[in-house]
Order: structure tokens, then C-alpha cells, then sequence
């Protein structure tokens, strides 16, 4: 994510991943395309003027931008079936959309692109709570599920940072996770059902209110796939009992390798934390300066353990956790002993991309490294970081591997960015080196697009690309993403 | 029939490449056990995985293990033992049911995806497995997924190969993600409930914050009558309070009893691999997947043509039906209770001749059958991977 940006036209040499050169063909039938479209939907559907357009000419990656040919905000499935085979018969590309806040770029436009987005499609369809589902259109937000089910004190699991933005369509499209997904899973471990709306038009329904798929497990493909198989327009979700209670802890060490450490026994102790946070010194006192949290600042890390369950069992297992840590001669334990006090300890945490966005203009990165490699993989980046004259925050799920290094940067300094985002190519090869993947939780989008040569090989590309042609041989589902321009396979 | 052992991933991608080039129908299997699941299928040789054998990674403070397909389900789980760890999904052991010998494959867990009671809270073999490397029917090695929890990176071919049954490629080497065996499991015992009263306490049960592990109901038919069953695990001191909790909780539950031990681990494992239902004789058996409370009204509505008998798990949403092994095994019934309830059946047990007669697998819907047709085309465009096995023509 980054804050604060000139707007820069793509080719202009600003920044560095390219788009497909658009169809011309397609942009001098752009009056055509509209009249067509227009006989399918209701007028409030279709956004053609440029003042409105712009509001979907980026995401959460607001480096880049493209204005779209037009924009659909359809209410129905049918509509969204109606324009899919009319956008198939006419060769028109589709980009599928929730809200936006993809940081890797994913729901960026093409200009001989429709935007296909259904934050319109955000009801509630059915909760179910003896069978534990929720039955919603796909443009509901993450947080509405959760709030929606609040008051018989169940939530849905998955909790992305953004969650009170972000779709559950992003969500699948993109299999996101959160803070708590070491015990919870991430969106693909709690989705059971869809209705997905194929680029002919067609309309088919994956799994349902029962577990697991008959026949090939199409709906664990489809989640992840990044809006390339097809528009997801209904969910059925897994809904959860929530815990009866839960409490953090907060440990400073000195040294990175024993905040390693110390995970490592928390773990092999057989205890499976709901959240299992780590964060660097920078990130520490950036956190620090602007959440008021009573951050130990004389630190190089920080770990928060959260655990679930009725205050007794909260207690006992802070103090195994306590005990745990000891060895590792932590400089500072906090246990939180109240709701104001986890508050505090999470307002830190949670700030951590908006607090770093006040001190300078940032990249956030998404990897995962075996988390055995934590202690080597910061040292590494740091190197990196300065090697471009960078700083770097990193706030780390080190439960499940997933590192967020936030590279900063100066807008106004000519180069910098560039500095940045070359910083982040090379902190995800690192990943890539050590044993882990090009991203955790955000997607590839086009961020990543032309690193995935370095996580897989031809054939392993060629095999994911011949699946996608399955649904789309002709490359017009959200085609400038996930995979390298060069050497596209259609089926 | 060749039996084809590949020494090593290279070898097997020859042996499925030459396959591929002169069209030779292939079986995949672990140990080569005789006639297993599915479609029976006529092939022109078998590849076994068995030579592929061996626990290629394992982090315990990373919840991780890596191994080669052919390795025996028995050495992960004693290498996971060996640090406090397990399989989260339980993997079922078919064995008693089948009444074969061979010693199962952690690659056929893989691709089976077939999980156990613990399904509805740690999630099922595909959710637990994060990584796999595979020979396609191009005699091409694919890697997909990881060695890391989260791994979005691309298409998630590893869901897809999870359920395929080896239709879609060869397993060479399988990562799953794995958790620490909790330290004590408790099961709270109810007896004389009729199906419809047992899955509302289940569900009851599964609603509430207690982080219920184990939820079956066994309907009263031999001499023990029906037993309804909640199993809690973790430190002891939280399943004592929960254990009270659930019966403070659940009508009928005060005086639930409370078993522990042998005799309650035997209980959960006849639950797992269905051999609750072997005590029936020879009969056909069924695997039904559907919401839980609408458990009871499916068992009911294939019992009223159907001289059947079941049992459930997953809170009800698992309906594991014994039908008799002959005509249809009762194929028609039950595919007509899953349109009406919704969900879906896999024939597990039955005769040759009643296998190659009814769909084992759930039929698809046209455009989802069509989709499955591409899929298996783009990864076995020669159609030499296990054909038939699941699907007619597939
Ligand atoms: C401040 C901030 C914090 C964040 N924190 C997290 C976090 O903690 N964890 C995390 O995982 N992510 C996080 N994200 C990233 C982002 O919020 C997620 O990727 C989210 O799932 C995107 O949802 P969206 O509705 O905004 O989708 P969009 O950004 O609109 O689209 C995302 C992708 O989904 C596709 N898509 C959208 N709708 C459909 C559809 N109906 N059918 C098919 N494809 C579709 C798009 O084409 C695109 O590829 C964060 C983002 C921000 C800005
Ligand atoms: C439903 C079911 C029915 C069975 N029926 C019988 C039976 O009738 N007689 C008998 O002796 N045993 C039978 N078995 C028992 C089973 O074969 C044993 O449990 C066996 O030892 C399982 O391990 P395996 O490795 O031999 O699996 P297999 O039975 O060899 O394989 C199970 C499935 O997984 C696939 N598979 C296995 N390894 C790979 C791989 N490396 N890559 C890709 N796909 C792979 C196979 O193609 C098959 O579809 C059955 C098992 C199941 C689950």
C-alpha cells in the first residue's frame, strides 16, 4: 500500500510492471460496447462518464491506475450472467471487483476493460446458525458477515485488517487471512459453498451447506484464483461460536533469535496460540510513537501471544506461556489483565501499516518464510533495505510464516520509489531462497506477476495457466494478472 | 498386469511420459492393494508409489512434514508421535471395512481426501495438506503449494489433486500441515436419544464456544441402544471445564457420563472408520456428506425404500448408510435423498459388479461435469491417469 503518490500513467517510466498494450479494435467500439450493455442492465448499473469512472481506476495499489471502458455494478446473478456472455461474444475483457483494497494490484483496470463489480450484491441471502452457515451475496463486506451474526455470539473467522472495506468476494478471490488464522484457517478453510458465474453466462453452483466436494474440489480452486475463473456472486460461509473470552500477552527480547526461540517452544509445548504476532524494533516504536501502547521501546522484538477461552483458561495458559518464555530472558512480559489493557496492546499491532504510512510513504510486503529462518530473513532484509538507502518495518504472523516487511521511502525524492519497489523484488526472492512463497495472504496480482518465474519453473506455470483455460481460453478474465506476460498458454 | 515401481520422481515422470506417448492406461496406487474404491477400471499397467518411500522434511515448531508418496500412513503418524504431534484430520483407515491387508499410503491419503470425526473443527485432508509434487499425465513434474501454512501464490493446484483419486496426476511427495496431540480427550456419553433429539444437542454442542472436537450420534439397533457422543480435547483443566460447561449447557446432559481411555479411543476409531457398520454383515456401504440436521430427515427418507442402517458423524452432517450389496445398493434411493436434502454420496463398499453398475462418485450437474472434462483434459489430455475411476469416460 502506499500513501501520498503523484498519480503516474503507466509507460510513463515512474514505475516499473507493465500492462498489455490495450485492444485497439476494442477501445474505437467503445459506443458499441455501452449501447450493447446497456440493453442489459438497469441504468444505474452502468458507469460511463470519466468524473465516475475514476473512482475504479485503482485499488489498493494506487501506484498504478487505468481507466476503465466502463463499469458494471450489477444487483442480480442474472445480470451478471447476462453480461459475461454478452463481454465472451464481443471479445471485451472483464475485471472483477469488491472493493478495491486489493494491495497487489488485482482489481486494477485494463482501458479496453469493463470493471465487473458487485459491492451492490451485499445482502444477507440466510443464516443458518444450528448448521453454522451464513448465505450471502459475494459483495457483502467481510466485517457485515461477522456483525450479522454477532448477536447469537458467533462471527465469521477469517479478519483481514481490512475487513470492514474488503468483500468476501475479494476475500475468496484472493484467499485472505488475518491475525487469527493459526487457529482458524484463511478463507479457503471456512468457505463451503459458491455460485460463480462463468464467462459464457453460465451459472454453476460449487459445494453447498455440506462439507467437502463431490468430484474434483472446484471450489478450493476457484479460491485464490484472483477473479480469473469466473465471478463469484453467492458464498455460503462457515459461521463459528465465538471464544468466551480472549487476552494477550506481550514479551520484549533482546535478541531476534530468542523472540525464534520462543515460538518455537510455545509450539512445542503443544500450545496453538489464536494469534501469534511479531514485530521488529522499527516497527515497534513506529507503533509505539503513534498508538500510545506502552511498547517496551529498549527492545529489537516483540511478541504478542493471544489465547481464547473462559478467564480461568486464559490464565492457566498465559502462565504456561509465561513460563515458556522465561528461558529466553524476555526484558518485558506484560499480561493483559483487562479489556482496556489488550485493547492497548492490539491498537499498536493494528495500526502498524497507518502509523508507518505517518513517518514516510511505504511498500507493504507479502511472504512467507519458514519461520525457523525469522532471525536470518531479517538480517537479510535489512541489508537489502540499506543496500537501496531504505528503511524497513516488519511486522511478522509468526505463527504461520507470513511476513509483512514495510519498505520505506520518499516520494519526493526522485528514484526512491523505484529504490522501493526494487528493495521489495528482492526481499520476496529472499523468501522465495529460504524455503517460503511470494505471498501470504494478498495475492499476486500484477505486483507479483513477473517474480512467479522465480517461485515456479515453465512447467509448473504451464500447469496452472492450461487449468485457467479451462473456464478461459481466450484470456479475458482480469488477463494482465498473476502470470508473466510472455509465454501465456490458453488451454 | 506390469507393475511399474518408480525409484525416484525423474523415473516416474518416464515412465508416465513413455505411458503417455504410446497411450498405455495406467492405475496409480500406493501399495498396490487389489481391487480398492471407485470405478473398477481396465488398465494396461500399474505405477505404485511404494518405492517412494520416506519422511523428506519435518519442522515440529513449524507444524510441518514432507514425504514421499509411497510412505506408509503408520511411519508419519510414528514420526509425528515421536514430538507430541499428529495429522489433524485423522485419516480414516479402511482396512476393517474393505477387509484388505495392505498398509496405506500417506500419497493415497492425499488423494483420497478422506477425513475423520475431527474434520468439523481442524478442517479435512485438503485443508491440512499445504503442499504436493506430481508427475501429470504429460509425464511432466508439477510442484504446487508449499512448505508454508499460507500459500496463495497462483492457482491452488494442490486442492485440486486432494479428491482426485489419481485421475489427475501421480503424487511424488505430499506436505501437510500438522498440530500438536492434545493432551487429554474427553467424550461425554448420552444414551437413548432418538436421531432428530441427538443432532440438536450436537448442534447445541457444536454452537457453543467449548471447541467440540468429536460429535456422533449411533442409533440404538444392537444390544447397546443409541449412544450419542461429544468429545472434547486440550490441557486438562480446560476439558474438565468444559466438559461441565457442555453439560450445564445441554438438556439431558447432566448426567451424561464421561469416558476416557482405551475403551473411549476404540469408540472414536470405530467412528472414524466406520466399522460400526461392519458388524452388518456384508452389506454395501454409503458415505453421505450433508448439513447435519437435515442428517435424520435423508436417513429417513432412504429407509422408507431401503432396508438401511446408519450412523453419524460430523454432528449429524456425515451420514455413513449400510444398504444391502445387491441391485442397486440403494444407489437410486439415496442419490434421490441428496437432491432433495442436498450434499453427496460416495459408494464405499460394495461388490465389483454393483460398483461397475452405479455411480460411486456423486453424478455432476452438465456445466460442473464439463468443467471436471476440461480440468482432467488439461492435466491427462491422453486420458492414461486411473481412466474411469471416478467417472464414466473420464
Ligand atoms: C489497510 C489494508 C489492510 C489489509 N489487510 C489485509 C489482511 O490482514 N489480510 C489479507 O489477506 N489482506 C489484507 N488486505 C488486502 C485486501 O483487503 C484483501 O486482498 C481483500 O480480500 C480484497 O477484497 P476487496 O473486496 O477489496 O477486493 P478487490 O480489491 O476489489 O479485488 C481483489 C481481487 O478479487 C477479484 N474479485 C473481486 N470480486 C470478485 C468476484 N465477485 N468474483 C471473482 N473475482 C473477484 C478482483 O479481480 C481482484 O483480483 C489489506 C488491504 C488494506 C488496504
Ligand atoms: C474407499 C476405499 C476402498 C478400498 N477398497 C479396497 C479393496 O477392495 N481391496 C483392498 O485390498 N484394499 C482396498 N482399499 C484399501 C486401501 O487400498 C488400503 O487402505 C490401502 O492400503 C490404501 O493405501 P494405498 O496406498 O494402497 O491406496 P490405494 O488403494 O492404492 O489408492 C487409493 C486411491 O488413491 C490413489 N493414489 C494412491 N497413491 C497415489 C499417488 N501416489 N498419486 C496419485 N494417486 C494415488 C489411487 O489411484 C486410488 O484412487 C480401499 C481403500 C479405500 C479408501
Amino acid at each position: 500500500m502506499r500513501r501520498k503518490l503523484p498519480r503516474v500513467q503507466s509507460g510513463s517510466g515512474a514505475v516499473s510492471i507493465a500492462f498489455p498494450k490495450p485492444d485497439e479494435a476494442i477501445l474505437s467500439r467503445r459506443a458499441q460496447i455501452i449501447a450493447g450493455l446497456q440493453r442489459l442492465v438497469a441504468p444505474e448499473a452502468l458507469i460511463t462518464t470519466e468524473d465516475e469512472r475514476r473512482a475504479f481506476e485503482t485499488d489498493g495499489l494506487t501506484a498504478y491506475r487505468q481507466m476503465p471502458l466502463a463499469v458494471l455494478l450489477p444487483s442480480s446473478t442474472e445480470e451478471v450472467s447476462a453480461i459475461m456472455r454478452f463481454c465472451q461474444q464481443n471479445g471485451v475483457k472483464v475485471v472483477p471487483r469488491g472493493a478495491g483494497t486489493s494491495l497487489c494490484g488485482g482489481a486494477i483496470p485494463q482501458e479496453d476493460a469493463i470493471v465487473l463489480g458487485v459491492s451492490k450484491m451485499n445482502r444477507v441471502l440466510d443464516i443458518d446458525f444450528e448448521n453454522r452457515t451464513a448465505h450471502v451475496e459475494a459483495g457483502i463486506t467481510n466485517l457485515a458477515i461477522s456483525q450479522a451474526v454477532a448477536h447469537e455470539g458467533f462471527f465469521y473467522a477469517p479478519d483481514p485488517s481490512s475487513q470492514l472495506a474488503c468483500t468476501i468476494a475479494g476475500n475468496i478471490a484472493m484467499n485472505s487471512g488475518g491475525a487469527h488464522c493459526l487457529k482458524y484457517g484463511v478463507t479457503t478453510n471456512n468457505l463451503l459453498g459458491v455460485t460463480l458465474v462463468l464467462l459464457d453466462g453460465t451459472v454453476v453452483k460449487l459445494g453447498g451447506d455440506h462439507l467437502d466436494s463431490a468430484g474434483y474440489d472446484l471450489l478450493g480452486l476457484v479460491c485464490g484464483s484472483e477473479g480469473q475463473l469466473g465471478i463469484v456472486t453467492e458464498a455460503v460461509v462457515r459461521i463459528l461460536r465465538a471464544a468466551e473470552g480472549a487476552r494477550p500477552a506481550l514479551f520484549g527480547f533482546e535478541r531476534v533469535e530468542d523472540a525464534g526461540a520462543c515460538v518455537a517452544a510455545v509450539i512445542a509445548a503443544g500450545i496453538i496460540p489464536v494469534a501469534l504476532e511479531y514485530m521488529d524494533k522499527p516497527a515497534i516504536q513506529i507503533c509505539e510513537a503513534f498508538a500510545h501502547a506502552g511498547y517496551p521501546l529498549d527492545v529489537e522484538a516483540m511478541l504478542i501471544v493471544e489465547v481464547e477461552g473462559s478467564d480461568q483458561e486464559i490464565d492457566d495458559m498465559l502462565r504456561r506461556i509465561v513460563a515458556i518464555a522465561e528461558p529466553f530472558r524476555p526484558k518485558t512480559i506484560k499480561v493483559s489483565q483487562s479489556e482496556a489493557e489488550s485493547a492497548a496492546i492490539w491498537k499498536g499491532r493494528k495500526s502498524a501499516f497507518g502509523a508507518t504510512g505517518r513517518v514516510a510513504d511505504y511498500i507493504c510486503m507479502d511472504g512467507t518464510i519458514p519461520t525457523g529462518q525469522l532471525p536470518y530473513v531479517l538480517k537479510r532484509i535489512d541489508e537489502i533495505a540499506k543496500s537501496y538507502g531504505l528503511g524497513v518495518a516488519n511486522v511478522f504472523h509468526a505463527g504461520d510464516g507470513n511476513l509483512h516487511p514495510l519498505v520505506m521511502f520518499n516520494t519526493n525524492e526522485p528514484g526512491e520509489m523505484e529504490k522501493a519497489e526494487k528493495a521489495g523484488e528482492d526481499i520476496l526472492r529472499l523468501c522465495v531462497e529460504v524455503g517460503g512463497c511470494l505471498t501470504g495472504e494478498h495475492g499476486v496480482g500484477i505486483e507479483k506477476r513477473d517474480l512467479m518465474t522465480h517461485q515456479f519453473n515453465a512447467a509448473d506455470l504451464a500447469q496452472q495457466m492450461r487449468v485457467r483455460g479451462v473456464f478461459d481460453p481466450l484470456w479475458l478474465l482480469n488477463p494482465a494478472k498473476v502470470f508473466p506476460l510472455d509465454g501465456r498458454l490458453a488451454a | 498386469m506390469t507393475l511399474l515401481l518408480p525409484r525416484d520422481e525423474q523415473d516416474a515422470s518416464t515412465i508416465i511420459g513413455e505411458a503417455a506417448a504410446k497411450g498405455t492406461l495406467l492405475s496409480l496406487s500406493g501399495q498396490n492393494t487389489k481391487a480398492a474404491m471407485g470405478r473398477p477400471n481396465q488398465t494396461d499397467a500399474s505405477v505404485s508409489s511404494s518405492a517412494l518411500s520416506g519422511v523428506t522434511l519435518y519442522e515440529p515448531a513449524e507444524l510441518v512434514i514432507s514425504a514421499r508418496s509411497g510412505t506408509p500412513v503408520s511411519e508419519v503418524v510414528r514420526t509425528l508421535a515421536e514430538k507430541g504431534q499428529e495429522l489433524p484430520f485423522e485419516p480414516v483407515d479402511y482396512r476393517p471395512l474393505l477387509g484388505s491387508r495392505g498398509e496405506p499410503t500417506i500419497g493415497a491419503v492425499a488423494a483420497m481426501n478422506i477425513s475423520g470425526p475431527r474434520r468439523i473443527m481442524a478442517g479435512a485432508a485438503r485443508d491440512s495438506l499445504i503442499g504436493v509434487r506430481f508427475v501429470n499425465g504429460r509425464g511432466e513434474v508439477i510442484k504446487s503449494g508449499g512448505r508454508v501454512m499460507k500459500n496463495v501464490t497462483g492457482l491452488d493446484l494442490v486442492k485440486l489433486m486432494s479428491g482426485s483419486w489419481g485421475t489427475l496426476g501421480f503424487l511424488t511427495e505430499v506436505t501437510f500441515k500438522v498440530l500438536p496431540k492434545p493432551e487429554r480427550m474427553s467424550t461425554l456419553l448420552m444414551r437413548g436419544l432418538d436421531d432428530r433429539a441427538a443432532i440438536q444437542a450436537l448442534s447445541q454442542a457444536l454452537g457453543s464456544p467449548f471447541d467440540v472436537t468429536g460429535a456422533a450420534h449411533l442409533p440404538g439397533r444392537d444390544r447397546q441402544g443409541a449412544r450419542t457422543l461429544i468429545r472434547l480435547e486440550g490441557f486438562s483443566l480446560s476439558v474438565d471445564y468444559r466438559l461441565n460447561e457442555l453439560r450445564r449447557l445441554l438438556k439431558g446432559f447432566e448426567a451424561a457420563d464421561i469416558l476416557e481411555g482405551k475403551g473411549a479411543n476404540a469408540l472414536w476409531q470405530s467412528v472414524r472408520d466406520a466399522t460400526v457398520l461392519t458388524e452388518q454383515g456384508e452389506r454395501a456401504v454409503w458415505r453421505v456428506s450433508t448439513a447435519p440436521t437435515r442428517g435424520p430427515d435423508l436417513a429417513a427418507r432412504v429407509a422408507r425404500s431401503v432396508d438401511a442402517q446408519w450412523f453419524y458423524d460430523w454432528g449429524g452432517g456425515l451420514v455413513w448408510i449400510a444398504t444391502p450389496p445387491a441391485g442397486d445398493a440403494g444407489a437410486a434411493a439415496i442419490r434421490e435423498a441428496t437432491g432433495i436434502f442436498g450434499g453427496h454420496a460416495t459408494l464405499v463398499r460394495a461388490p465389483a459388479e454393483v460398483r461397475a453398475q452405479v455411480d460411486v462418485f456423486e453424478p455432476q450437474t452438465g456445466p460442473v461435469m464439463a468443467l471436471t472434462r476440461g480440468i482432467k483434459a488439461s492435466l491427462d489430455p491422453s486420458g492414461i491417469l486411473n481412466p474411469g475411476r471416478m467417472y464414466a469416460g473420464l
